[in-house]
């Protein structure tokens, strides 16, 4: 899908946050993009949706380069516009497109269903938890079914209840969504339960150190499984190398 | 204690009645509350004229005031070179003190009503500028991220989050300028008055003081204090009243 080759950013003042970070993202990948924080994580999401652009190296798409759309991102904030309802938050994207109101409704209530907010299509964000906040910004970014989804550690600022519930969520969204995930996070746990291959950084300035593969399909009982604790026990000796 | 503040006045009217009457203080001095109500009642309609044509003035200010500011902190929002060209002269216009350049604006206008107008809009212009402008920035550099990674343009940008954005901020200008849009047009109304219009309430505070008619001067001035007050309060409940309307 997106090949990402020597990237490095610098910014003004001489940080440099990026350092020949290379990855390959693949259709229907789940990555998880793990390091300390000011590793250069948030960066090279943010080099991938286009926002900012590299220093040096590049970014190379398969088959075309991503229109509006096909990158849905979903911030370590909810971000959402609190004078709008969850249903017309939902529908922004597909606002922003072009879609009309009465088209896109049917998608927008398809996607709160999803994520378990059926019946607050008209809740102001104000009026929802934390978490549900964060899933309506889930179903913000999936709204426009995008080839790519981006997250920047959405869930770092939950309780750790409602970190699991979302976690085991977000993968049975995926897989009914079938898009291509990147996740950025600096827990190994996180990591280890929701993605297939969880990307290793280095310390400023981030370098990509290494790559470790997961086979768990992570469902209600991964946590107690052993693979688990052995994927998370070699994920955390990688960090540490990774980490000097 | 919802009633102490109005108690606290009634009490504080009482002792300046009856300090006036034991020490004999003359009227043309300092009049008492009844001698003030007194003047008010000899011509309740004048001074409501009077007052009611400050107000039209104040209005036509705020309204004024709020249109441009509205627009150039847009324009502002939009490019830095409307951003390079505008900011310092909204910030000379606002160090410019207004009785020094009333004079000026009243003898290039001519027309007496768009001169004042011009004067109040002045005053109360900065305060809304500057607070739309803050609210044109507040939105998270997040929610500008997903705008952009949406692909919507400027405007739609500007339509869509950065005007709901500024909205509280709007609001809370608005409160502030009213008052001075008051005061503007006060001060425009004394310094064109001492140029011989005759029509707001001010004027009326400047002939009664050249007749000696304390009473009515304080009249005068009660009015202008009892409108600052509700144009105070009521553009603060205006703006709360939208904001939960929008929550």
């Amino acid at each position: 899908m997106l090949t990402v080759s020597h990237v490095a950013r610098r910014f003004p003042g001489g940080v440099e946050a990026l350092r020949d970070a290379s990855l390959r993202l693949s259709e229907a990948d789940f990555v998880a993009l793990l390091g300390p924080s000011g590793c250069g994580k948030s960066t090279l999401l943010r080099l991938i949706a286009g926002l900012d652009q590299p220093d040096d190296g590049r970014l190379v798409w398969d088959d075309r380069p991503p229109a509006p759309g096909d990158i849905g991102y979903v911030f370590q904030d909810a971000t959402l516009l609190p004078w709008a309802t969850a249903e017309d938050n939902v529908f922004l994207p597909l606002r922003l497109r072009g879609v009309p109101r009465d088209r896109a409704l049917p998608d927008v209530h398809a996607m709160l269903r999803r994520v378990g907010l059926q019946g607050f299509e008209q809740a102001r964000p104000r009026q929802l938890s934390g978490g549900m906040r964060m899933r309506v910004s889930i179903a913000r970014a999936l709204v426009t079914k995008p080839r790519l989804l981006l997250m920047d550690e959405p869930f770092a600022a939950l309780d750790e209840f409602t970190r699991h519930k979302l976690q085991a969520d977000l993968l049975e969204v995926w897989r009914q969504a079938g898009c291509t995930v990147v996740f950025v996070t600096h827990s190994i746990y996180e990591a280890a339960f929701l993605a297939h291959r969880i990307v290793l950084m280095t310390p400023r300035p981030g370098r990509i150190d290494r790559e470790i593969a997961s086979t768990l399909d992570a469902g209600p009982e991964t946590r107690l499984d052993p693979a688990y604790a052995a994927l998370v026990a070699t994920i955390a000796r990688g960090m540490e190398a990774a980490l000097g | 204690m919802k009633f102490a503040p109005f108690l606290f006045g009634l009490l504080a009217l009482a002792l300046w009645e009856a300090a006036v009457r034991i020490g004999d203080v003359p009227v043309y001095e300092l009049p008492g509350p009844i001698a003030i109500v007194g003047a008010f009642v000899a011509d309740p309609v004048g001074l409501l004229q009077a007052l009611a044509s400050t107000l039209f003035v104040t209005f036509t200010a705020l309204l004024v005031a709020a249109i441009l500011s509205l627009a150039m902190a847009i324009a502002m929002s939009a490019s830095r070179l409307a951003q390079a060209a505008i900011q310092p002269w909204a910030v000379a216009l606002q160090v410019t003190p207004l009785p020094a350049i009333a004079p000026l604006i009243i003898i290039w206008v001519g027309e007496p009503f768009i001169a004042l107008v011009v004067c109040a809009t002045i005053v109360a212009f900065f305060p809304l500028f500057a607070n739309t402008a803050t609210g044109l920035a507040s939105a998270p550099p997040e929610l500008n991220d997903l705008f952009r990674l949406y692909g919507a343009s400027r405007w739609r940008t500007m339509a869509l989050l950065r005007l709901p954005a500024a909205l509280p901020y709007f609001l809370s200008g608005l409160r502030i300028s009213g008052g001075l849009a008051l005061v503007g047009a006060v001060v425009a109304e004394l310094v064109a008055g001492s140029g011989g219009f005759a029509s707001g309430l001010a004027y009326r505070i400047l002939e009664a003081s050249f007749r000696l008619e304390m009473p009515r001067m304080f009249a005068a001035l009660v009015l202008l204090a009892l409108a600052g007050i509700v144009l105070n309060f009521g553009l603060g409940a205006l703006g709360q009243a939208i904001l939960r309307r929008r929550q």
